[in-house]
């Protein structure tokens, strides 16, 4: 439908239902493209990066085709390189961190959002979202000195005590391992989860709360029943922030996870992630087939982060209800 | 409001680029290990020359080769000497050579944390290997008590501590136990990064010192002037004339002394498991890494200069800081081999 | 029923119980942290931490002010860089796309989120170091903006998506244009999340390392320009930590606590300049 600038334009919340021209005329056309060119960069940028890991890894690719992912051997003087180890650590320091911090963050969340008084939930959040700050080698020097020896001194034996039989407590407690490493990066992803998750639970309107209690539901019915569901979106995706920090990162994981790559199902043994090794390796590397493999390794890992995140969004596609999820993860 | 933030912004951004002076910057990049040496030697010679500041980071003698054959930075340092496929890998893509400086010594030693055990223990380069090779797993194997006696060693299982990211110590770890050990340069090989095949990796000197402190029947391998400055208890290593020496500054520059006298023109060369009475055989140079050609006129004579200072005044900085000054023989051939860079 | 509606009402007591349980072992972890900060690096702050450039090993009286400056630098460029990609990706993605692209887009921000630091660094080396053959303060800024982009993109998209629709719709009704009512309306209601997001990502990448080491490389001396190596707060943080001295290891606590404090001045200060607009209210 033609407008003219003498008429009120037909405001239709259906975008594409006015001409071209009088929506550029009004911007939005116009805003609609320049925001778009932004988002696109998002892509580019992503796309250019792994361009540029695969171009990087192009000697290692040649060399060991898809046994990279079989080996577990890794050795920069007789030219073996194989991720297997790698992919391990990575995946189980992550598994592990996960299991600690959604809990407890989307638990923390949910207090301060449902239940903390106002003025105490801001100014706990205001410290916990400083816990982001922190420099992951300061984590990691924390995780030396304190987290080590407590594993090794109490929690490890103790483990080891009660649920010694699973194979996943066997072995010697070093201290350091997958279980250290895993305890560590729960504490730096937990803020992330806190605070996203604690700003979309406050934003769920009060009428839904109001509604679940209206009809008898109890506190935690209508926070665990209607509040949390309403916001999943944006929970999944403080998880989702919390799960690729967890996958990347390197100074704190290395210093605590004991730099051996080997594969084993205990956690308390030492173990090496892709991040770490990337980190340890990649500025002294000399002959280009170690430079390369450890890009390819880069390349692994987003090959990983990949997966991963598919995967948990057919989760959160196969278990969504109808109307109760806002937002996509 | 945006306004104001606007134009503080245009401010800081003019300023940033306005803000410039006449003075010389000069970057360079490579080891670790003489990074509190280097450091020295670059604010005092800083002091001395103000107009020229003298940029060093380290961030790994791999990464120092790195950068300088890429030309990101003027000049590199590295524990290792380049090999020969990097040499030609930056003769090809400059078109010229790059030289090797020798600055400074350091070693390398074991230490451990055996629970009753004070004493310095004596290792033998068979037990060293045997060790880190993983075929020796206990305290008290007879490799070990064999040259310790008087020192009653349990029969615990042996913890093998070594560096996790590359690293010069490594290198010169390495280098040495591929000299002693058949078995060591076959299977594994020297490197800054090898194929352990045994052991826990700590991060960086101090990762690996943390964990020997608090793991019990552990042993790793740390710089002389880390395990002094912290006070670390060493051992004792058999060198190539059969005599248990200790790390020391002397020591190592007897290890040097006898290297002199057949140093190789381009200066590259491995002093570990030196011959000497007073050697201590986990010994090593380490290397600034200087093109032979500059476009840049000042920036070679500033580098040229400062090695010159580096190899006379800097020197003394040395032994205060736990490194083992050049032979002067070494120091006179370098002198004149500073007349070849361009 | 009786029963049931008593062991409703004790789940409810109970998972509420824990809740906080779950806010305290967060809370008491992060003061922890702090306090093990400030034991440490307190010692070691003083005014010529914040004026003096770093000593060599064995001197006493250096500081890290060109760090200081330096971190000050990259994270302004950081900004500048990564949020505008990252809140205007946010405002097309819950504004205008449709689901394909959004879903695209999104992906794509994960995955970049969950590249290690390191290899951003090496990315960021070859764009911006490589072909200008030096190391420079833009190019650390780049690298940081890069990791600043998915954390602020995915977050905003988050907070825009949660303004309830009948605040659009009354929007519409009014006759206000969807630009109008994104920015009159929508991103005002949002910006405490926005904020959040924001301030969120900088706190990130302020304490990185890795990225740097490649790009901004690192400088004893000032940095002049925008076209220079700079010193960094994480970088030394990083270079003294793992050094063999004592006083380099205070130095680099007071490093860490300094840096927090930083954060925490441009976070007090980001919420009260930007403290205007309507916030939807607190259920």
């Amino acid at each position: 439908m033609a407008t003219t600038t003498t008429t009120v334009p037909s405001a239709s919340p259906v975008a594409g239902s006015r001409s071209f021209l009088s929506r550029l005329r009004e911007g939005d056309e116009i805003a609609r493209m320049i925001t778009f060119l932004f988002a696109a960069s998002v892509v580019l940028v992503t796309l250019l990066l792994v361009f540029e890991l695969w171009q990087g890894s192009v000697l290692a690719r040649h060399k060991f085709g898809f046994s990279f992912f079989r080996t577990s051997v890794w050795d920069p003087i007789f030219d073996q390189f194989g991720a297997l180890p790698f992919i391990y650590g990575t995946l189980v320091t992550a598994g592990v961190s996960l299991v600690i911090a959604v809990p407890l963050g989307i638990g923390a969340a949910i207090f301060l959002a449902e239940l903390a008084p106002a003025r105490l939930s801001d100014a706990l959040e205001f410290f916990i979202d400083l816990l982001a700050a922190v420099p992951s080698v300061i984590y990691g020097l924390l995780g030396v000195f304190i987290v080590v020896p407590l594993m090794r001194d109490y929690l490890q034996p103790a483990l080891k005590n009660t649920l010694g039989f699973l194979p996943l407590f066997q072995g010697p407690a070093y201290g350091i391992g997958f279980l250290t490493a895993g305890i560590v990066l729960a504490i730096m992803v937990i803020p992330y989860i806190i605070s996203v998750s604690r700003e979309v639970l406050l934003s769920v309107p009060r009428d839904q709360r109001e509604a679940a209690l209206s009809l008898g539901s109890t506190r935690w019915e209508a926070t665990w029943k209607v509040v949390v569901p309403f916001a999943r979106g944006g929970i999944m995706g403080s998880i989702f922030l919390a799960l690729a920090r967890a996958l990347g990162e390197t100074m704190a994981v290395t210093m605590v996870i004991g730099n051996n790559p080997i594969v084993s199902a205990s956690l308390f043994s030492p173990g090496y992630s892709i991040a770490a090794v990337i980190a340890n390796e990649l500025t002294e590397a000399t002959s280009d087939l170690h430079y390369q493999s450890l890009i390819e390794l880069g390349l692994v890992l987003f090959i990983l982060t990949f997966v991963l995140n598919g995967l948990a969004r057919l989760l959160i596609v196969a278990t969504s209800q109808r109307g109760a999820g806002m937002g996509n993860a | 409001m945006k306004r104001i933030a606007g134009m503080l912004l245009v401010v800081l951004a003019v300023a940033g680029v306005l803000w410039a002076d006449n003075a010389l910057s000069i970057t360079g990049a490579g080891a670790t290990f003489p990074y509190p040496m280097y450091s020295k030697w670059f604010d005092e010679y800083h002091k001395q020359n103000a107009n020229l500041s003298i940029n060093y980071q380290s961030i790994g003698s791999g990464g120092g080769i790195k950068q300088v054959t890429e030309g990101t930075v003027d000049f590199g340092a590295s524990d290792g000497p380049m090999n020969d496929e990097q040499l030609k890998a930056y003769a090809d893509k400059h078109g010229s050579g790059i030289l090797h400086f020798p600055t400074v010594m350091g070693a390398v030693v074991p230490f451990y944390n055996i629970p009753g055990v004070t004493a310095e223990l004596n290792f033998t380069p068979e037990a060293l290997a045997g060790i880190y090779l993983g075929k020796i797993t206990k305290w008290n194997d007879p490799a070990i008590a064999g040259t310790n006696k008087g020192i009653s060693l349990p029969a615990n299982d042996i913890v093998v501590v070594h560096r996790a990211e590359g690293s010069g110590t490594t290198f010169c770890w390495t280098d040495y136990l591929s000299k002693v050990s058949e078995e060591w340069k076959t299977k594994v090989g020297k490197g800054g990064s090898v194929n352990w095949p045994v052991g826990l990796g700590g991060k960086g000197s101090e990762g690996v010192t943390g964990t020997v402190k608090n793991t019990p029947n552990s042993i790793g391998y740390v710089e002389l002037t880390y395990a002094e400055s912290n006070k670390i208890p060493y051992g004792n290593v058999k060198n190539a004339s059969g005599v248990f020496v200790k790390a020391s500054l002397g020591a190592v520059s007897a290890a040097a002394a006898g290297a002199a006298k057949d140093m190789p023109d381009d200066f590259r060369v491995s002093i570990t498991n030196a011959p000497g009475k007073a050697s201590y055989p986990i010994s090593t140079f380490t290397w600034l890494l200087i093109p032979e050609k500059f476009t840049d006129v000042a920036k070679r004579d500033a580098i040229k200069g400062f090695v010159k200072w580096a190899l006379k005044d800097g020197q003394g900085y040395a032994e205060s800081l736990s490194y083992a000054k050049l032979p002067n023989e070494v120091v006179a051939k370098e002198l004149k081999a500073i007349d070849k860079i361009q | 029923m009786s029963f049931r509606l008593h062991w409703r009402k004790f789940l409810s007591a109970f998972m509420l119980t824990m809740t906080g349980v779950c806010a305290l072992i967060s809370v008491s972890v992060l003061f922890f942290i702090l306090g093990y900060l400030v034991y440490h690096g307190g010692t070691s702050i003083s005014w010529n931490f914040f004026t003096k450039l770093p000593a060599p090993v064995g001197e006493t009286g250096g500081g890290m002010a060109n760090a200081i400056v330096g971190s000050g630098k990259l994270l302004l460029l950081a900004t500048l860089f990564g949020v505008p990609i990252g809140f205007f990706g946010a405002i097309y993605l819950a504004e205008f796309s449709g689901g394909t692209t959004a879903f695209v887009v999104r992906y794509a921000a994960d995955l970049l989120n969950g590249v290690p630091s390191i290899v951003i660094g090496i990315f960021a080396y070859s764009l911006a170091v490589l072909p200008f053959k030096h190391f420079s303060t833009l190019a650390g800024g780049f690298a940081l903006g890069l990791m600043m982009i998915p954390i602020t993109l995915r977050s905003t998209e988050e907070f825009l998506r949660s303004v309830p629709k009948a605040l659009r719709e009354a929007a519409m009704a009014l006759g206000a244009s969807k630009w109008k009512t994104i920015t009159s309306v929508i991103v005002p209601a949002a910006y405490r999340g926005i904020l959040t997001a924001i301030l969120l990502a900088f706190a990130r990448v302020a304490g990185e390392t890795a990225p740097l080491l490649f790009t901004a490389f690192g400088n004893r001396f000032w940095s002049n320009g925008w076209n220079q190596p700079t010193a960094s707060l994480p970088a030394m943080i990083y270079t003294y930590a793992i050094a063999p001295y004592d006083d380099w290891h205070r130095q680099a606590w007071a490093a860490g606590l300094v840096l927090l404090g930083l954060i925490l001045i441009i976070n007090i200060v980001a919420r009260a300049i930007l403290s205007r607009g309507i916030a939807v209210p607190r259920a």
